[in-house]
Order: C-alpha cells, then sequence, then structure tokens
C-alpha cells in the first residue's frame, strides 16, 4: 500500500499528467498516419524531454509508445494501410471487414482488443513486480553481459532471410559505438585524426538520422499520395460485447505479448505472428482468417498492444532495451543520472511502479478518445505524403540542433539519414544498428568489469567460493539452445 | 494464409549493390584496424581497446560477405536505376543542411517558415492554400519547440538588427 501510495505521489504532478495527456493524444494521432510511426516521433522528442524531469519526459514518451499501436490500427482496418508496421497483420482481418461493410465492428474491436492486451500486459507486470525486484539483483556484470549477447544475438536471427544482414549492421552498430576516445585507456579508436570523431558518435544524432531525416528523405522521394477515407458511422462500443465471446482469444495473445516483450530483440512481431498462427490453429473457423475473421483481428490488436509494457522489464530491471524505442528511452534515463538496472527495481521500485501506473492511465486515456474522435483522426490520416515530408525534416532540425547546436551533428544525422533511407528502400532493417550501438556498449563495459573477477571460462558460471551462478548458467543455455534451434532450422530449409 | 504470414521478404532492387559497398568499406575498416586502435602489451584481452572496433569491423565484414556471397547468383534487376534514386535523396539532405547553416544567421522563425513553404514548392505543391500550411506548419513547429518548450536553438544574428525593445524578445521566443 506504501509503495502504491508513494508511486502515486510521483505522478500526482500537473506536468506529469499533461504530459501524460499530450503524449497519449499525439501517439495516436502520430500513429494513425502512415509514413510517420512512433519511432520518428520519439527521435524528434527525444532531446526536447532532456529538460523536462525524468518521470515527465519519459511519460511524455512512454505515451507515443503505448499509444500509437492504437491509432495505428486506423488505416490498417479502414484504408488497408497500417499506420505502424506492427499494425500490418491488423489489415489482414480488419480491412477485408471494412469491405465487407463492417467498419464500425472491426474498429471498435480492433481498440477493445488493444485495450484489453494493454491492461493485460500491465497488471500482470505489476503482479509480477515483487518477483523480479526479487531476481534482478542476481543479475551482476556477468549476467547483464550475456543478456545483452543473447539480445543481439534474438535481433539478428530475428530478422528471418536477413539474418546476414542483420549481423553486418548489429556489426556495424557496434563499430560505431566505439569510434571516438576510448573511457579506460583513452585511446582514440577510429578518429583518423579529426576532432570531430573524438567525442565519439552520439546515440541521439544516430536514432534522428536513421529513423526522422530517412523517413523525411522517402516520402519526398517517393510519389505523393493522400489516401481517402470514408467516416464511421454510429458508435464504438460494441466491440467489448463481442470481444467477451472471444476471451480465450484475446487472453492467449495478450500473454504472447508479455513474454515476447520481455525478451530482448523479440518484439511486437514476433508475438503478434505466433498469436495469430495460435489463434488460426486452435480457432473453430480458421477459414475466415485473413478474409475477415473477428479472432484474427484481435489476437494481432491485443498482442502487439501487450508488448510496450512488457518490453519495458528488461530496460528498467537490467537496462537492456529490447528494441529500437526503448533503446531511445535509455537515453532518456542516462542523460537525468537515471541508470536503470538491478538497483533501480531494488532501492526506487515506487519510480517503476509509477511508470506502470502511467501506462495503465494512458491506456484509458487513449480509449476515451478514441471512441469519439476516430472521424477526426481520419482527416490526418489524408495528409499527403510529400508534406508529411516536409514537417518531418522540418521537426528533425529541432531534434538534432537543440542537443548541443552543432551543425557537425546534422551533417552527421543527414549522413544517417541517408544511410537509413537507401536501407529503407532495400528493405534491409535498421534497428540491429540502434541496438548494436547501445547493446555492445553494454558488452564491452561489463565485459571488461567482469573479467576482472574471472581467471578462466568456468568462472563466468562460478563464484570462487564455489557457489554457481544461476541465472549466468541460464542465460548461457539460452543461447546456446537459440543458436542451435536456428542452425537446425536452417538444415531444416535446405533439406526441404 | 501461409504464404501472407512467412516473414521473409524478397530481396528488393539496390540490395545487394548496397552490401557489395558495405562489404568494401568494411574490408577496408579491417585494414586500418592496426593503424586506429591501439593494442598493449599489458592487460587482459577482453580489456584492450582493440577488441570491441574488430568485433564491429570483422563482423561487418564477414556477415555482409556472407549476404553477398549467398545470393550473389540470383538474377536480379533495376540495381543501377536504383542507385540513381538514390542520389536523389542526396538533394534533400543539401536542402537540410542549408537549413542548418540558416538557423543562426536568419534566426530559427524565418528561416524555418520560409524553409517549409520553399521545400513544399520543391516537392510539387503550387496552391497557395498548401504553401500557406506549409508555412503555418512551420510557424507551429517553432511556437511549439522554441517559445512553449524552450529548447536550446540560438537566436538568428539577423536579430541583432531588430530594435531593442523587441530584440531580447525574438531571440528568446523565435
Amino acid at each position: 500500500m506504501d509503495l502504491l501510495l508513494s508511486s502515486l505521489s510521483i505522478l500526482a504532478r500537473w506536468d506529469v499528467l499533461a504530459a501524460l495527456i499530450i503524449g497519449s493524444v499525439g501517439g495516436v494521432i502520430i500513429g494513425a498516419i502512415p509514413g510517420v510511426g512512433a519511432a520518428v516521433a520519439i527521435a524528434i522528442l527525444l532531446p526536447a524531454t532532456f529538460s523536462l524531469d525524468p518521470i515527465v519526459g519519459l511519460t511524455a514518451l512512454l505515451g507515443i509508445y503505448g499509444s500509437s499501436m492504437y491509432g495505428g490500427a486506423i488505416p490498417a482496418v479502414l484504408i488497408n494501410t497500417p499506420g505502424t508496421a506492427v499494425n500490418a497483420l491488423t489489415t489482414y482481418d480488419g480491412y477485408p471487414m471494412t469491405q465487407a461493410g463492417e467498419g464500425r465492428r472491426a474498429i471498435s474491436l480492433a481498440y477493445s482488443a488493444s485495450f484489453f492486451g494493454g491492461i493485460f500486459a500491465i497488471l500482470c507486470l505489476i503482479l509480477l513486480a515483487p518477483v523480479l525486484a526479487a531476481i534482478a539483483p542476481m543479475f551482476g556484470s556477468r549476467e547483464i553481459f550475456l543478456a545483452a549477447f543473447l539480445g543481439i544475438l534474438l535481433v539478428v536471427l530475428a530478422h528471418r532471410g536477413q539474418t546476414f544482414a542483420a549481423g553486418a549492421l548489429a556489426c556495424f552498430g557496434i563499430w560505431i559505438n566505439t569510434i571516438g576516445l576510448e573511457p579506460i585507456a583513452y585511446s582514440k579508436r577510429y578518429t583518423f585524426d579529426q576532432s570531430w570523431l573524438s567525442g565519439g558518435i552520439d546515440l541521439i544524432v544516430v536514432v534522428l538520422g536513421l529513423f526522422a531525416i530517412s523517413q523525411a528523405i522517402l516520402l519526398l522521394v517517393e510519389k505523393d499520395s493522400a489516401p481517402k477515407t470514408e467516416p464511421v458511422h454510429g458508435a464504438l462500443f460494441q466491440g467489448f460485447r463481442e470481444l467477451l465471446g472471444h476471451k480465450r482469444v484475446a487472453t492467449i495473445s495478450s500473454a504472447y505479448g508479455v513474454v515476447m516483450g520481455m525478451i530482448p530483440g523479440v518484439g511486437e512481431f514476433t508475438a503478434q505472428f505466433m498469436s495469430y498462427t495460435t489463434a488460426m490453429r486452435t480457432s473453430k473457423a480458421p477459414e475466415k482468417f485473413g478474409k475477415g475473421s473477428p479472432e484474427g483481428l484481435i489476437s494481432s490488436e491485443a498482442a502487439n498492444n501487450a508488448v510496450p509494457p512488457a518490453a519495458m522489464i528488461p530496460l528498467l530491471a537490467l537496462g537492456i532495451p529490447g528494441e529500437a524505442l526503448t533503446a531511445m528511452m535509455l537515453s532518456v534515463f542516462y542523460v537525468h543520472n537515471v541508470v536503470p538496472g538491478p538497483n533501480l527495481f531494488q532501492n526506487e521500485m515506487d519510480f517503476v511502479v509509477a511508470l506502470y501506473i502511467a501506462l495503465l492511465i494512458l491506456n484509458v486515456l487513449v480509449l476515451v478518445f478514441l471512441l469519439f474522435s476516430t472521424n477526426l483522426l481520419l482527416k490526418v490520416i489524408e495528409v499527403p505524403t510529400r508534406f508529411l515530408g516536409v514537417t518531418i525534416l522540418t521537426l528533425a532540425f529541432v531534434g538534432v540542433y537543440s542537443l548541443r547546436n552543432s551543425a557537425t551533428d546534422c551533417a552527421i544525422a543527414a549522413g544517417f539519414g541517408l544511410f537509413g533511407f537507401i536501407l529503407k528502400r532495400t528493405g534491409l532493417p535498421i534497428v540491429p544498428i540502434i541496438l548494436g550501438m547501445v547493446l555492445g556498449g553494454i558488452m564491452e563495459a561489463k565485459l571488461r568489469t567482469s573479467m576482472n573477477r574471472v581467471k578462466e571460462p568456468l568462472d563466468f558460471f562460478v563464484e570462487r567460493n564455489g557457489d554457481l551462478r544461476p541465472v549466468a548458467i541460464v542465460l548461457a543455455i539460452v543461447i546456446v539452445l537459440v543458436v542451435a534451434t536456428h542452425i537446425r532450422g536452417l538444415m531444416k530449409e535446405r533439406k526441404a | 494464409m501461409a504464404d501472407k504470414l512467412d516473414v521473409q521478404e524478397p530481396e528488393k532492387p539496390g540490395a545487394m549493390l548496397f552490401m557489395i559497398a558495405f562489404c568494401l568499406i568494411s574490408v577496408v575498416l579491417v585494414l586500418y584496424l592496426g593503424d586506429q586502435t591501439k593494442f598493449s602489451a599489458k592487460g587482459k584481452f577482453f580489456a584492450q581497446p582493440r577488441v570491441w572496433p574488430a568485433v564491429g569491423v570483422i563482423g561487418m565484414a564477414a556477415f555482409s560477405a556472407a549476404y553477398v556471397l549467398q545470393r550473389i547468383r540470383v538474377q536480379r534487376t533495376g540495381e543501377i536505376s536504383e542507385a540513381f534514386l538514390w542520389l536523389r535523396g542526396l538533394e534533400y539532405v543539401a536542402w537540410f543542411m542549408i537549413y542548418v547553416w540558416a538557423v543562426p544567421r536568419v534566426g530559427y522563425l524565418p528561416t524555418t517558415v520560409i524553409f517549409a513553404i520553399i521545400l513544399a514548392f520543391r516537392v510539387g505543391y503550387r496552391e497557395t492554400r498548401t504553401l500557406i500550411a506549409a508555412g503555418a506548419t512551420g510557424f507551429a513547429i517553432v511556437l511549439v519547440f522554441k517559445t512553449f518548450l524552450g529548447v536550446k536553438i540560438p537566436g538568428g544574428a539577423i536579430y541583432e538588427y531588430l530594435p531593442t525593445t523587441i530584440r531580447n524578445f525574438f531571440i528568446l521566443n523565435f
């Protein structure tokens, strides 16, 4: 009870509530615009949040992160264009329902499934918090190194069919992170005697280039389009009643979202695909999937909305981001000297619970906003894509330049913008670069610390007094299993 | 339905060209490893400044080479036309850098409004309504970020020519 009151007192401030409202409403609007997405918005807003209190900045970013997928469902259902990439599966069943004249039913179901997924995940994590607080101290340098390594491994392997490209780009991220003055021996690495490289390359500059500027260039170069939408008539509450008839699908899909969200490097896509295939396999009407199945729509939306709260777990408990958006949020923590990791769970549990309560409130806020303003959002979807490109490029400047008023940062960001544009055009993944940068830094620091206490390889898993390090052993086994499963899958594919 | 659920995407034009260039640059970076990083005789291997850059560049070279070797025999078209399209992206990088150059001189508000209108014109919008909307969007961005959120963007040198009574106001807010 004391913990709850303490957490509520952190949130009971006008600026936190304002950030929550602006973040969640802004997130829905951004999510609803195809071609923008939460990553672009968070990248642009990151530097602006640095001048705010950590809880204010984080609730604003959490608002965008947690609500963008709600908004992304609207164009996915109504015009067959996902607002955010993770709403892609929603088009499979949402759009056929719209074509069959059931647009209102589909939108209503998407909202209720998203809400169910979000609330389910938050409740799971609030209940899990004491367990996590007990486990978190078992993570020392060795375990965090292994968890970061597992994260990068999963990110690479999750890009099926592009594993080599993802590996190359993750290593590129690791390399970028090493540029500049090395922090222990103070020797220069890959600076080529250029003073502007001595300080290294800032993560936020790279993020803004790869996500915001690249997206602006893409929208400006490609053909202009302005989607046309039809207004949704009638109330949108019926979806909740229909969802009750599909409790099992909603619960299983949300559970997939929670589990996949907690594993670094896995995230929404895997959660969605797994929950969708499970729903299809266990459905009484699997033939309807892809043709307007309510179960398909529920499984997709419940799973993707359950991921954001769960993805905060590795970030808060271990300081390990599982995907690009949480990697961006990590920088907000660092700027405010709040170091996520086991100590945060042990010493500032009220802060952690406050973040979860904020997520809970934002889900309610978003739902209320959506139930009454869907038709208003349809106008936003109709903004022409090149106009969006102009706006994003203008906004990207604020993000980069406000960091330290450096034209060099802007040039670097523009360079990464062009790089990201090429990656997007060629369909190669961007996320491994960001995770390579963040997790590469963590791996270097933690391995170096670990090695002070490790004389031989077995010391990684056994203390000098003979005590086992169970978490390190489990992580090592999981790493071996992941690699073995991947190799086995490849061999099966070759045989087939 | 099964094909819809397949997460593997076919290779898009330009991917091979990009990965070949990426591989070549990675090999050059590997060759520079000894020159650009240090390895001292003392100290543990994993604490050496060279280790992680080596992991990065060798990984880049190895993975990109594997990608190229795995797919080199696939017939593909449109690589060169795609490369020309990448060059079109350079134009917008140039626009962005002109904007960056102009802000400390002309001021954030005037530069942003002018930039948004000119860029909107450049990408094909000719209707007055759209151009006004672009200018208004630029104005709104300045208002939100500089005036209300107070992000650190210096006032333009041009503001020095404003009358004293409004100079500070402009430097602080626009």
